[in-house]
């Protein structure tokens, strides 16, 4: 005997991104959608597996329907949704927001230690940023380098949060977080007392591999930062003899 | 309490004024507060003495602030009224004394003028009249009726049903039908809903949800007390700045006083509805008067907007459906409930029912607090009611809608004030703040004002907003400055759209509106500033050079 | 472009390491392919002393941080009818720029005092006034096309040669990126 089924709690819905009818649970992002099907759409403070945020505004897309622009990764999908993520305008947008982030801070590619492994610069690259208009800030932020294993560089930093939700949502310790407001924002630990200080920080290094550029980075990534620890030296004839 | 109970407080408090022979009103709102209305309490109880024919009264905004404080005497023979303006404790005795006989010409301030004329009130009906410290004066001027109505004889889908049928639209800026907000709260399906009463006024140059507060704390309490009863909320928060210690007092003592008379708390009316509100105080960002960062600061969290949808009405407080409404949103409610949706959409234009409070300041001969029905012209609010522009000057501009708004020149004067129409001439009604600019300013500088605001004020989130407002700020300064190329312009203009389109929320999304509406209506203004770029000149000339010193 | 008439071609260098012209030398024998369309009129790697009224192409590598930068710009965009920025100095700022974050007095002293021990002084005699701050080439003068990379490899800059010199208008994006 077939028993019958229970409703389902999501339901299943079809839509369009760039004219590809597409089919996907209502409980989705457009984002995740556009990615499951190879749409690319350029983001930088999303991460699968943390909890949106919707500032970096690279990912927005048009919608039919709307004249406002949504962000694909807060936008859930709906029957009948029409999605256009690359038209000319929203090229246009993302580069000016990726012009906005170069100026903001102190972006020297050359110098970086992540130069070559970094989501702002590959992105400018794809989006087509080839010079920045916007004039430059060149405000001087400080780098915090008391962390026995990681440093951090506000230089780089563009604010995305991925450090914090981390930190907070995976880790569980919420070391990180976010002071100040506009222009004068700025990632700290523990209410702003230096890394090396933290009494939460676990030292589990998620921030640092979650951050998509040169703001948080390993100790001894740029040149001549080599530090021998060479204490247990005066042991090795010991350490031999137990051989 | 039910209705009768009601009455009889209220016939208690008229047979108490019947009493006297006149009764002295003194406007102990912020404005006339500091220009020493306190002082002139103390002198009129002083002259006064003991004589209980003469009743002196605390009572809250009557609307011209420039001729503060203002002392208003009314005889209940004949009902006369005469308004004193500028009054000063020295001049207490002379008052008290004329009393009965003729007033004291020097001070009297005419009431036939535009400016008290021209207005029609609905949210300010009570300002200036009542005592907003004592619940009874309230109660006497038909408050809490609407509440009790409500709860004893409505259902909450017939509330609902008014404020639909009222056209009622939020007064906080944007405008969205009031109805359609409630309904939709009123049909999530959930245990807890929660109505928050956006108090964060924070427009340079506005203090319309200020002068409510103080001078008829109750009306609000009571709008939303009739709110959660129409969408089934049981919790209510009041977000008001800390910057208002006056309105905070007084909505402290009101919710004090009504949860005593049982108009809030448990089983109101003796009904199974319940309704506790609670006063969060705002720290000063802006940003908290956008609701999802709103929500965030009463959550006790970093006071940052979040991208919608989800809105509130789905998913706010803690997850749960929330109404949010502006403090003269919900200031409407009681007169709607009271007389009827009908009554409220029969005042107003087609699209935009009601009265309207502004704030008017700036370059003005009446500075003040006014309640206009909606539709009036533009023209009759600044020439008419406001007295036109002193000393001389000619008008230029009028600011409205605060940093999110725009500047609607003298060809557009004659635009009837309604959220459409304003949208139109690329401005928004905004809140309610007016700020007259005559011939003396420089539209860019405005610009660069506004632009300065929002970029001090943007919570720092997202990308467009946080660097985008001050690439423009800095933009703007440099054509202000007389340093700006055409390329400055282009590029100033390229942002405002991006900023536009791309940011998070609200104040992001207007940010630019300063900047666009006055180069629309005075692009010449910038254009006079520009400089030749560097290639269209000799070398090296108009550089920023600094010399090295030997 | 016609047979008869080789391609007009100036370089300059302003404030950088000259390490974009040596990229630029890097494309080898291609060189010889190169000269076959293009005539070099004006460059620090050739022997002109003159800048010719009208060149076809130029490419400027380096930031603005003189009066002197500020002058070439000038000229070049003057002269020049298609603009080059060659390399990240040229379009970023880059590592020239990294002393807008310093007051000019402190950077003379860095380099002219504190790190010297014979006779520390500033020279002021025969050398361009300083600017600040330290500017890309196109916050100064138009430029037409920009080509990152620090430097930017031999390779990117044959290829967007090429496609110039074959009347295409090439995208760097596809060779090339900051920092690279």
């Amino acid at each position: 005997m077939i028993v019958p089924a229970t409703p389902p709690k999501v339901r299943v819905v079809t839509l369009k991104i760039d004219d590809k009818d597409l089919s996907a649970r209502e409980d989705e992002t457009i984002l995740e959608v556009a990615r499951q099907n190879r749409i690319a759409i350029p983001s930088l403070c999303f991460l699968e597996g943390l909890s949106i945020w919707g500032a970096c505004r690279l990912c927005v897309v048009e919608m039919k329907g709307s004249s406002r622009l949504l962000s694909a990764c807060s936008t859930r999908v709906t029957e009948g949704m029409e999605v256009q993520t690359n038209t000319e305008r929203l090229r246009h947008y993302r580069r000016v927001i990726l012009e906005l982030l170069f100026a903001e801070r102190n972006h020297v590619c050359s110098v970086c230690v992540s130069n070559g492994n970094c989501e702002l610069q590959s992105l400018a690259q794809s989006c087509g940023l080839d010079h920045v208009r916007v004039p430059y800030r060149t405000s001087v932020y400080e780098v915090d380098p008391t962390h026995d294993l990681f440093r951090l560089d506000h230089n780089r930093c563009i604010l995305c949060t991925r450090c914090v939700r981390v930190c907070d949502e995976i880790e569980g310790a919420h070391t990180w977080d976010v002071m100040g407001r506009g222009i004068g924002c700025r990632v700290v630990t523990d209410l702003k007392r230096p890394w090396g200080e933290s009494a939460s920080c676990t030292g589990c290094g998620k921030c640092v591999q979650v951050c998509p550029t040169g703001a948080l980075v390993s100790q001894g990534t740029s040149a001549g930062e080599m530090r021998k620890d060479r204490r247990f030296l005066p042991y090795l004839s010991q350490m031999r003899g137990v051989r | 309490m039910n209705i009768d109970e009601l009455r009889d407080v209220a016939e208690k408090v008229r047979e108490e004024a019947a009493k006297c022979s006149h009764c002295l009103r003194v406007c102990t709102a912020a404005g006339c507060q500091s220009s020493g209305a306190g002082a002139v309490v103390e002198g009129l109880k002083a002259a006064v003495g003991d004589n209980p024919q003469v009743q002196v009264k605390s009572v809250g905004c009557m609307g011209l602030c420039s001729g503060g404080p203002l002392v208003e005497v009314e005889s209940r023979e004949g009902g006369s009224k005469v308004m004193y303006q500028k009054v000063t404790p020295g001049d207490a005795s002379e008052i008290v004394e004329s009393l009965g006989g003729r007033p004291v010409e020097r001070l009297v301030c005419p009431t036939d003028i535009p400016f008290f004329a021209s207005q029609q009130k609905i949210v300010l009906e009570n300002s200036g009249v009542i005592d907003p410290e004592e619940i009874d004066d309230y109660i006497a001027a038909d408050g809490y009726q609407a509440l009790v109505t409500s709860l004893t004889e409505m259902q909450p889908d017939d509330v609902l049903r008014e404020v639909t049928r009222s056209g009622l639209r939020g007064r906080g800026g944007g405008g969205y039908p009031t109805g359609l907000k409630w309904s939709t709260v009123a049909k999530m399906p959930a245990e807890q809903k929660f109505v928050v009463c956006n108090a964060d006024e924070g427009d340079p140059g506005a203090f319309m949800d200020r002068g409510v507060l103080e001078s008829d704390p109750h009306r609000v309490l009571e709008g939303m007390a009739i709110a959660a009863y129409a969408v089934g909320a049981s919790r209510g928060y009041i977000y008001i700045r800390a910057e208002y210690p006056l309105a905070i007092e007084r909505l402290k003592t009101a919710i004090r006083q009504a949860g005593r008379r049982r108009l809030l708390g448990l089983n109101i009316c003796e009904t199974r509805f319940s309704f506790d509100v609670e006063i969060r105080l705002g720290a000063g960002a802006f940003v908290c008067g956008e609701e999802t960062a709103l929500m965030a600061s009463v959550e006790g969290l970093r006071g940052q907007p979040r991208p919608r949808p989800p809105y509130p009405a789905q998913e706010g407080l803690w997850g749960y459906p929330t109404l949010i409404n502006n403090v003269e949103t919900f200031g409407n409610v009681p007169s709607i409930i009271r007389h009827g949706g009908e009554w409220f959409a029969g005042i107003g234009t087609e699209n935009s029912k009601g009265t309207k409070i502004f704030a008017l300041a700036g370059r003005i001969q009446h500075t003040g607090l006014i309640e206009v029905p909606m539709g009036i012209p533009l023209r009759e609010i600044v020439h008419t009611i406001g007295g036109g522009i002193p000393e001389g000057r000619t008008f230029k501009a009028v600011q409205t809608g605060g940093p999110s708004g725009g500047c609607i020149p003298e060809s557009h004067l004659d635009v009837s004030v309604d959220y459409d129409n304003l949208r139109q001439v690329g401005s928004i009604m905004g809140s309610g703040g007016m700020i007259v600019m005559d011939d003396t300013s420089s539209m860019v500088d405005v610009a660069r004002y506004f632009m300065d605001f929002c970029a001090s004020e943007s919570c720092g989130k997202c990308v467009p907003c946080r660097v985008g407002t001050h690439e423009m700020h800095g933009l703007l300064d440099k054509i202000a400055r007389g340093q700006g190329t055409a390329a400055d312009l282009a590029l100033l203009e390229e942002l405002c759209e991006v900023v536009q389109a791309t940011s998070l929320c609200g104040l992001g999304q207007t940010a630019p509106n300063p900047v666009l509406s006055t180069l629309r209506y005075f692009r010449h203004e910038y254009e006079q500033l520009l400089r030749p770029s560097d290639d269209e000149k000799p070398a090296s000339g108009g550089q920023v050079v600094t010399e090295a010193k030997s | 472009m016609s047979e008869s008439r080789k391609i007009t071609l100036a370089t300059s260098w302003l404030d950088g390491c000259s390490g974009c012209h040596m990229s630029f030398l890097d494309i080898d024998e291609r060189l010889i392919e190169l000269a076959d369309k293009v005539e070099f009129v004006y460059s620090p790697l050739v022997d002109y002393k003159q800048m010719p009224e009208s060149i076809d192409v130029g490419i400027l590598e380096g930031a603005v941080s003189s009066e002197d930068d500020l002058d070439k710009a000038l000229k070049f965009r003057k002269h020049c009818k298609f603009l080059i920025s060659l390399g990240d100095c040229a379009v970023t700022g880059n590592v020239p720029a990294m002393r807008n974050f310093f007051p000019l007095d402190a950077v003379f002293d860095r380099a002219f005092k504190e790190n010297v021990q014979l006779q520390p002084q500033r020279p002021t005699v025969n050398v361009p006034k300083l600017l600040v701050p330290v500017r890309p080439i196109h916050s100064v003068v138009k430029v037409d096309l920009f080509i990152p990379g620090c430097p930017p490899s031999a390779n990117t800059i044959w290829q967007i040669l090429s496609e110039l010199v074959a009347g295409r208008m090439p995208n760097p994006a596809q060779f090339t990126r900051f920092g690279a």
